[in-house]
């Protein structure tokens, strides 16, 4: 599983500038016979990338479509067209559409904690203050370890009875389930949560601290001199010069929290009493364990599609915003 | 955080230098700085004293130190071959998805970034589309090509190739870029020279973006070492990597949870050492990748 990183922002905006500045630099035009062979040359340049693409990507996206349009239990050639009657029992699964419901539990979750906590840590670290360098480190050390390291940790922690968590909890006097957190139906989501917000808090600091240090050093100054508090200055120019930063992280988050499958794979396995499926985890256990692949690539298309939409909204509605103001 | 608004002495040469970091930390600032560390390093201290206990220890009191260490748990996972069996192809997988992932990377960012020609763009919305497709969309169809059609199920290649492809459009989208912004008088003094394309590629545009390589390749690196999902799927048996190694021995012996510890905090380390000597990269490729 790819972490939510790898979906760089740039791909909704192939940037502007970018091909601008490429203008600029443009090699000498070539004669006839040396068109052919730059032709050549781009091929050969191209070739692997798009090789892997088309056989390890676009040709496994596209046996996925296919296959959501016939039942198929994994063996044989694909004969039993069933039209979009595997969508139906997709769409029409409580436990496909609670997973869709999850995942948006988790798309929004995310951004109203994460986000303000993760703006909040990096104004802290944004400070001049001892060993600033060292708490960066350490904010972002959960980010580097894997999703699986991370929830087997958590997984121990968080066990009834023997768990770290129950007698940390225990003594101060919060009760704790008798099923533990994970245990619990009602509390497994929010739990799932908690880590995930553990393990991926650091790169919004990350991120953000970042952006807060872009920010030009005489806008404060500026500020200050006309008697604006900490405060006012954070809110009025550091976060507002910082959004477009913010942005992509919302995007980054929502992509990933879209795909969740390693870290509810570790901690619940979907459970329990399904109360903890995401789209990705419904999708492998109807593909590798029920045998139900035509089931698995419709909801597989279905996943895709919500992403898409999203993405796409969301490139128009509001990280176009950023595009404008740079033209 | 009113303790931080202190008046700032006067602007002076001294302070312009830096000032982005306005505001002192009051006792307040500190506390809440140690507060996050105590939060964010807990567990994974947990993990690694834990593996110095034993079950009774643990059982007895979980949030207690040691007493008195043990390091017996250690040993039995250096001891276990399986441990080093799945650190040997977590290696070589990951390995083999940075080589391809950055070679193949490099080889299609650089027409996009050093010729004209008509499809330039078209082409490189290709690989910006390619971020839109997560591995999770296509797993049943992969696994069933990687296993039958291609015969490299429970393979190192069978990991690596399909991860070096879900990561290419990332490196190809930081790469070109970087590419574009690498002077290109060099470039076109070979040429001049009479140099071929693909000679000044190897000899000179290569060496030239290292920095950038080696930002992806730790990237990829780092993705591929933490993966799970396709792992999963395609291995078995000797073939698993650490993610799955992990994940087995903590439901294989979950009655064993100081062993489950030891071995956690031992598949930590190789991630954390990358991450603390390749911080600036890793940091910088994130950045990156954001601010685009």
């Amino acid at each position: 599983m790819t972490s939510p990183v790898t979906a760089a922002p740039e791909g909704t905006d192939p940037g502007a500038a970018v091909t601008r500045r490429a203008e600029a630099r443009r090699v000498t035009p070539r004669s006839g016979a040396g068109k052919r062979r730059q032709r050549l040359e781009i091929a050969i340049f191209v070739a692997p990338a798009l090789a892997l693409m088309a056989v390890f990507v676009v040709y496994p996206v596209y046996s996925a479509a296919r296959m959501s349009l016939y039942r198929w239990k994994g063996f044989g050639p694909l004969v039993d067209f069933v039209g979009l009657r595997n969508y139906v029992r997709v769409l029409t699964d409580d436990v496909f559409t609670d997973a869709v419901v999850h995942n948006f539990i988790i798309v929004f979750a995310s951004i109203l904690v994460q986000l303000p906590l993760g703006l909040a840590l990096a104004l802290l670290l944004n400070r001049r203050i001892r060993g600033r360098g060292l708490l960066r480190t350490i904010i972002f050390v959960p980010y580097v370890l894997a999703e699986v390291i991370a929830g087997v940790v958590w997984f121990q922690m968080l066990q009834p009875r023997t768990g770290l968590l129950e007698t940390i909890l225990g003594s101060v006097g919060i009760p704790v389930p008798e099923q533990g957190f994970l245990g619990t139906p009602d509390l497994a989501l929010a739990t799932v949560f908690v880590v995930l917000t553990w393990k991926y808090l650091g790169l919004a600091v990350l991120l953000f601290l970042a952006g807060l240090q872009g920010v030009p050093d005489e806008l404060h100054e500026a500020a200050q001199l006309d008697g604006a508090s900490w405060w006012q200055v954070q809110r009025r120019i550091a976060i507002p010069l910082i959004a477009p930063t913010i942005r992509t992280w919302c995007f980054l988050s929502m992509i990933g929290s879209l795909q969740l499958f390693d870290m509810v794979w570790i901690l619940t396995g979907g459970g329990p009493a399904n109360a903890t499926t995401t789209m990705a985890t419904y999708l492998i256990s109807q593909g590798t364990q029920g045998g139900n692949f035509g089931i698995a690539g419709a909801a597989s298309v279905v996943l895709f599609l919500i992403g898409f939409v999203m993405a796409v909204a969301y490139q128009f509605l509001v990280l176009r915003r950023d595009t404008k103001e740079d033209a | 955080m009113s303790t931080a608004a202190r008046p700032r002495e006067r602007r002076s040469g001294l302070m312009a230098r830096r000032s982005t970091a306005y505001g002192r930390g009051g006792p307040l600032v500190y506390l809440v700085a140690l507060l996050v560390v105590a939060l964010t390093l807990g567990p994974v201290l947990y993990g690694a004293l834990g593996g110095f206990r034993s079950n009774e220890q643990l059982a007895r009191d979980p949030a207690a130190l040691p007493d008195p260490w043990l390091t017996r748990n250690y040993e039995g996972v250096l001891g276990n071959s399986g441990f080093w069996t799945y650190a040997l192809n977590s290696t070589v997988i990951a390995l083999i998805t940075t080589v391809v992932v950055v070679l193949a990377g490099v080889m299609a960012a650089y027409p996009l970034a050093r010729y004209q020609f008509k499809l330039r763009e078209p082409l490189f919305m290709v690989f910006v589309l390619g971020l839109l497709f997560p591995a999770a969309v296509a797993i049943v169809p992969l696994f069933i090509l990687v296993t039958r059609d291609l015969g490299l199920g429970n393979t190192w290649w069978g990991v690596a190739l399909p991860q070096a492809a879900f990561a290419l459009p990332t490196t190809v989208v930081i790469l070109r870029p970087f590419l574009m912004a690498l002077p290109k008088e060099l470039e076109e003094a070979a040429m001049i020279d009479g140099a071929s394309r693909i000679r000044i590629f190897w000899r000179i545009a290569l060496p030239l973006s290292m920095p950038g390589l080696v930002t992806v390749g730790v990237l990829a690196f780092v993705a591929s070492w933490n993966a799970y999902l396709l792992p999963l799927l395609l291995l078995q048996g000797d073939m698993r990597t650490l993610p799955l190694g992990v994940a087995d021995f903590s439901t294989q012996y979950s009655a064993d949870t100081a062993g489950v510890l030891a071995f956690t905090t031992i598949a930590m380390i190789p991630a954390l050492i990358l991450f603390l000597a390749m911080q600036r990269r890793i940091v910088s490729g994130l950045q990156g990748a954001v601010k685009g």
